[in-house]
């Protein structure tokens, strides 16, 4: 984990010992690319700006759950109810409540917080696999929520919802909801980097390493567990609340268990335990089907496809893929993409003298 | 130096695990600022004591008494607030954790800025208190030496070093009393002089009280105040180490049953 800083780069303050990026490059690249990101709605189309605010929300909820399995070492498998709880509950705020959109996304982040704790006092007594069925009674008992509290989600018909407005500035469209998820991934980000360097933060790995020992350095394990779940579920929350925002219609099926599994796959392909990861679990989980649909669409036709008679199964290519993604990482990257990109950078740092 | 209320009293502490007596009717006082051990053959409950005193595990019968306060019964993640802490036998560090994380953790209940300000950083004070305790820890880290791996993953670390850190993370607590388990298990005669220094400053110049659990006579008995003597979780013996080397029982516990073949039991190192 320790960071390669070049030769000559002595810092002299603590202060400056604990920033998140370590090196003056690293500063400069993520200035670099959020200045780069900004500039984004005025170059790319609004398909892949649609891309890039999926894999923003997706992030957002996919950081919650690498608080909680990657940092805190508990699992949750009901991950993808707690982020539609937080789209129904922005959705039903605004339109019960007429609390303006802006408002309703932090609210509703809150509301799922509070349903997420629930859930999760029974992390402060269950460990592994008894914790993975107790979240798994979460995501089934809250889908069926979803489709009975025709109140509150509108029932099997969905919920449609309004597009976010700030002081008569209405995100209608992509290039303008663009800069909403942007935001609030920078706030939760920077939120999430934070509290890994500060108390709190170092309090949840230690229970996740040992949690004999943390209980001895005066660690209460079932309020940080149960804490744990807390964050997770706020940043589910948001990130449902910027989904269903963006989409402007929320329906019951989209919550599933499947989606929740995406998330863990997120968050392992990203790399368990890293803050950065997330977004880039997010991004590869949200862009390589697309990186599949394209391939079977050139495939579909043509001399491969007519040779091995892949015919319709063309389309199932996608999930086999994915399914092969995770396989492969755990196997040959068990630390994510983030671990990888720590050795293309100690890589290029080091060229061409890497030995 | 006698004062009037013990840093550490155990009254008739007794543990059983089902039909198992780990501790049968154990009483002993740790008096302010003295180096006290406790030895005793394998299996003899000298760890089920320091569990004891940790709240790691829940005496049977008996009383448990801190500066005077009933504590048998504390939740374990209060103690280190009270002023106790610990190392562990077998190594405990957060493995994935840097050395500098490690010992940070050490002063959680002494930092009081929880995870919305720790979120916000800049504006809660959180940046500050860190760096305020970052500094205390530096001071810590310069003390047991190991700057060079302050940066370090802890389970990367070989052995003796990992013991160092989890020692340097026992003091970040600030503790009055610390427990130290098997300080010097598995280390080579230098690491094993370090060591003791370092046991000896953290009492004198640190003002710590130490229980120690070590089955190194030689190290016992040249820094202990006074030494108890377990086995089979009685007490058999206890006080100076000169008086405890001299006493019969000891030598029996140690050297087998046959009083005969007692030899020059000086130096009585058990395995």
């Amino acid at each position: 984990m320790t960071a390669m800083t070049p030769a000559g780069d002595y810092r002299s303050t603590y202060r400056e010992d604990m920033t998140i990026f370590p090196t003056r490059g690293s500063r400069y690249a993520v200035w670099l690319g959020l200045a780069l990101l900004c500039l984004a709605p005025l170059v790319l189309g609004r398909y892949e700006l649609g891309l890039l605010i999926t894999i923003g929300f997706s992030a957002i909820a996919a950081l919650g759950l690498n608080i909680l399995v990657g940092f805190t070492g508990q699992i949750s498998i009901g991950h993808a109810a707690f982020f539609g709880f937080g789209a129904f509950a922005s959705a039903w705020l605004h339109e019960s409540a007429h609390i303006p959109v802006a408002l309703c996304i932090p609210l509703a982040g809150l509301m799922t917080t509070a349903v997420g704790m629930v859930f999760g006092l029974p992390a402060a007594r269950l460990k592994g696999l008894y914790l993975a069925i107790a979240t798994l009674a979460a995501q089934f008992i809250l889908e069926d929520f979803f489709a009975r509290a025709r109140w509150f989600t509108g029932g099997v018909a969905g919920r449609i919802t309004e597009p976010f407005e700030l002081f008569g500035w209405v995100a209608d469209r992509e290039e303008s909801y663009f800069y909403v998820v942007l935001a609030y991934v920078v706030v939760m980000f920077v939120g999430a980097a934070n509290l890994m360097r500060t108390r709190d933060g170092r309090a949840l790995v230690a229970v996740r390493d040992h949690y004999l020992s943390a209980e001895m350095m005066g660690i209460n394990l079932a309020y940080y567990r149960t804490l744990s779940f807390g964050i997770a579920s706020f940043y589910a929350g948001i990130g449902g609340a910027l989904y269903a925002h963006y989409l402007l219609f929320v329906s019951v099926e989209a919550f599933n268990i499947l989606f929740s599994i995406q998330f863990l796959g997120m968050v392992i392909i990203g790399g368990l335990g890293s803050v950065m990861g997330s977004l880039m679990g997010a991004a590869f989980m949200v862009l390589l089907p697309e990186a599949v649909q394209m391939a079977a669409d050139a495939l579909a036709g043509g001399a491969i496809d007519r040779a091995l008679r892949l015919g319709a199964s063309i389309s199932f290519l996608r999930e086999m893929v994915i399914g092969a993604a995770i396989i492969l990482f755990l196997v040959f990257e068990p630390d994510g993409l983030a671990r990888r990109w720590r050795l293309i950078r100690a890589y290029w740092k080091l060229y061409p003298y890497s030995h | 130096m006698a004062e009037a209320v013990p840093m550490l009293e155990a009254v008739g502490v007794s543990l059983r695990f089902g039909g198992v007596r780990a501790l049968t009717d154990v009483s002993f006082q740790v008096r302010q600022g003295e180096i006290f051990s406790i030895i005793g053959p394998n299996g003899a409950g000298k760890t089920s004591m320091v569990n004891c005193i940790s709240g790691r595990y829940r005496p049977t019968e008996g009383q448990i008494r801190f500066e005077g306060q009933d504590i048998t019964r504390l939740r374990t993640s209060r103690r280190a607030a009270i002023g106790i802490g610990r190392t562990f036998q077998n190594l405990a560090l957060f493995g994935h954790m840097t050395v500098l994380d490690n010992i940070m953790v050490g002063r959680h209940h002494l930092l009081h800025r929880g995870f919305l300000p720790g979120m916000l950083w800049w504006v809660g004070g959180a940046a500050r208190e860190e760096i305020a305790h970052r500094r205390e820890v530096e001071e810590i880290i310069d003390f047991l030496e190991i700057q060079h791996v302050r940066k370090a993953v802890a389970g990367t670390l070989p052995y003796g070093l990992r013991k160092r850190v989890e020692l340097a993370r026992a003091v970040a607590l600030k503790p009055k009393l610390i427990l130290l388990d098997e300080p010097m298990a598995g280390m080579n005669l230098e690491e094993k002089e370090d060591m003791a220094r370092f046991i000896l400053d953290l009492n004198e110049e640190w003002g710590m009280t130490v229980l120690m659990i070590e089955h190194d006579m030689g190290v016992v008995m040249d820094i202990s105040n006074r030494v108890m003597v377990l086995d089979f979780g009685r007490r058999i013996a206890a006080g100076t180490p000169d008086q405890v080397l001299a006493d019969e029982h000891v030598r029996r516990a140690y050297l087998g049953e046959s009083d005969e073949a007692v030899p020059e039991a000086q130096e009585a190192v058990p395995t």
